[in-house]
């Protein structure tokens, strides 16, 4: 339990994928104009984190392993993550409309993101068990969804700001942006005891 | 024959993953299909795609899937007009209904002398940003901003802003509702084209409170209602409203208005100014 909880904080905060590692800039940058839209985004992402890091795990030990496939992790995981997405989008479109319409729009978009591609390498590469590789995905989706969110309410508060015309637009999103990635190295000091 | 036997296990496996889950995704499709209304599609190909939202819907689908259920009209596309009105009903069946055409109006006439100002504003010419500061620069808590949102909103250069309050120019007008989605104060409406009068007031609040803050805002006195014999104004709070499905248009309720506040609203159309007009109002709402 404690070292869940290690691998909790440490996804979230010390090594949060978008802000500390710069994994996922895309949907970061892309949809977090608007504080609703970022949270719809950033559950698509957890949901999708941790069904393919729990899946690939799977995949990892039961048939890349046994058939000494190891080297292989990269393509299949894709091949896995964006099939995985695919089947649940139809199965969720006809089970739970509602889940659909608030995830629908975001999960195709998102099938072979980096971030997502990311967790589960690094859950196996870190060599973490089943569950633990599961908890992983779960809370590097939190600490994406963290992120976002609070980079939106960022870019909400500063859209009416009257910017320098060379800055408007994507320069100043990335400014911001690196400014909220320099307030979350100082997470990195943490050091848990692992 | 060492290059084939290395290749061998990737390409083999990738393929059989491959096609597993192109089977698997295939038979998904077919086991969770959902029943679709096939009018849906028909529907949408014919409509003009500019997802617009000048239908109350959010786009051009969402429109297609309401009329299909039939929860929408189907001449609800302003865009469209009547050709694609004639082809949804020939679609789904129903008579052909003419499109109506709808204009929007600022429903606010406290100009900078009429209304009375709560503080003096510099800051950004943003409406929204006005709006922030304790809701507005003019007392009245209904009362256009007048900075201009709507101005940089309307793709059609439809509306100016004439001493303070926006206006619309109901002839350039296309009803595609985009002001009404930018206005902070929400006070913008679209009503029916044909209707020539309107309230031009939002303030729902008693005559005490409207009379300190406005000159001409509706002080809820009930003179219109009585005067009507159509039966098309009724109150909401306050307010004066017209019922534009009943109002026949006979302007008894604009001569009887004791504060001038029920408009003719020909006489509302204003010459939108040039941009660079345009740019020395927004100019002076920011001073």
């Amino acid at each position: 339990m404690g070292k869940l909880l290690l691998i909790a904080i440490n996804a979230i905060l010390i090594e949060n994928y978008v802000l500390v590692r710069t994994i996922g800039c895309c949907p970061f940058l892309g949809v977090s104009r608007k504080t609703e839209t970022a949270v719809g985004m950033g559950f698509a992402i957890i949901f999708t984190m941790t069904l393919s890091s729990a899946i690939t795990w799977l995949a990892n030990e039961y048939i890349l392993i046994r058939y000494n496939l190891e080297y292989m992790q990269t393509v299949t995981f894709i091949l896995i993550i964006a099939a995985l997405v695919q089947f649940v989008e139809i199965v969720l479109k006809k089970a739970m409309p509602a889940l659909y319409t608030a995830l629908g729009i975001y999960l195709p978009l998102i099938t072979t993101n980096c971030a997502v591609l990311g967790s589960a390498l690094d859950g196996i590469g870190r060599g973490y068990s089943f569950i633990e590789s599961t908890v992983f995905g779960l809370t590097a989706g939190v600490g994406f969804t963290l992120a976002i969110v609070l980079f939106s309410g960022v870019r909400e508060r500063t859209a009416q700001n009257d910017i320098p015309k060379a800055f408007q637009g994507f320069p100043f999103a990335l400014v911001s942006a690196s400014l909220l990635a320099m307030v979350f190295t100082g997470f990195t000091g943490l050091t848990l005891p692992f | 024959m060492a290059l084939l036997g290395s290749l061998l296990p990737p390409v083999v496996s990738l393929t059989v993953l491959g096609v597993f889950f192109g089977a698997l995704l295939g038979i998904a499709s077919r086991i969770f299909a959902v029943e679709a209304d096939l009018r849906v599609d028909q529907i949408v190909s014919c409509l003009p795609g500019g997802n617009c939202g000048g239908c109350g819907y959010p786009g051009c689908s969402a429109f297609a899937e309401a009329v299909a259920a039939g929860r929408a009209p189907t001449n609800g596309c302003v865009v469209g007009g009547n050709p694609v009105a004639c082809e949804v009903a020939r679609i789904m069946g129903t008579e052909a209904l003419a499109v109506q055409r709808r204009a929007a109006v600022v429903k606010c006439a406290g100009s900078s002398q009429r209304a009375a100002q709560k503080y003096d504003y510099v800051g950004y010419a943003d409406c929204g940003a006005q709006h922030a500061l304790l809701g507005g620069a003019k007392q009245c808590p209904y009362a256009c901003c007048g900075l201009g949102t709507c101005v940089r909103a309307c793709q059609f250069g439809a509306i100016s802003v004439v001493d303070g309050v926006a206006v619309v120019d109901r002839e350039r007008c296309t009803a595609c509702g985009a002001c009404v989605a930018a206005c902070p104060m929400g006070i913008i409406q679209l009503t029916p084209y044909d209707c020539d009068h309107e309230v031009i007031c939002s303030n729902p609040l008693p005559a005490s409170e409207v009379r300190d803050v406005c000159s001409v805002g509706c002080i809820g006195c009930e003179l219109c209602v009585r005067s009507c014999a159509a039966g098309a104004i009724h109150m909401e709070g306050h307010l004066a409203v017209i019922d534009h499905a009943r109002c026949v248009n006979c302007h008894v309720c604009v001569d009887r208005c004791p504060r001038g506040i029920i408009r003719y609203l020909g006489d509302r159309v204003t010459v939108v100014p040039s941009l660079g007009q345009g740019a020395e109002d927004r100019a002076a709402g920011r001073t």
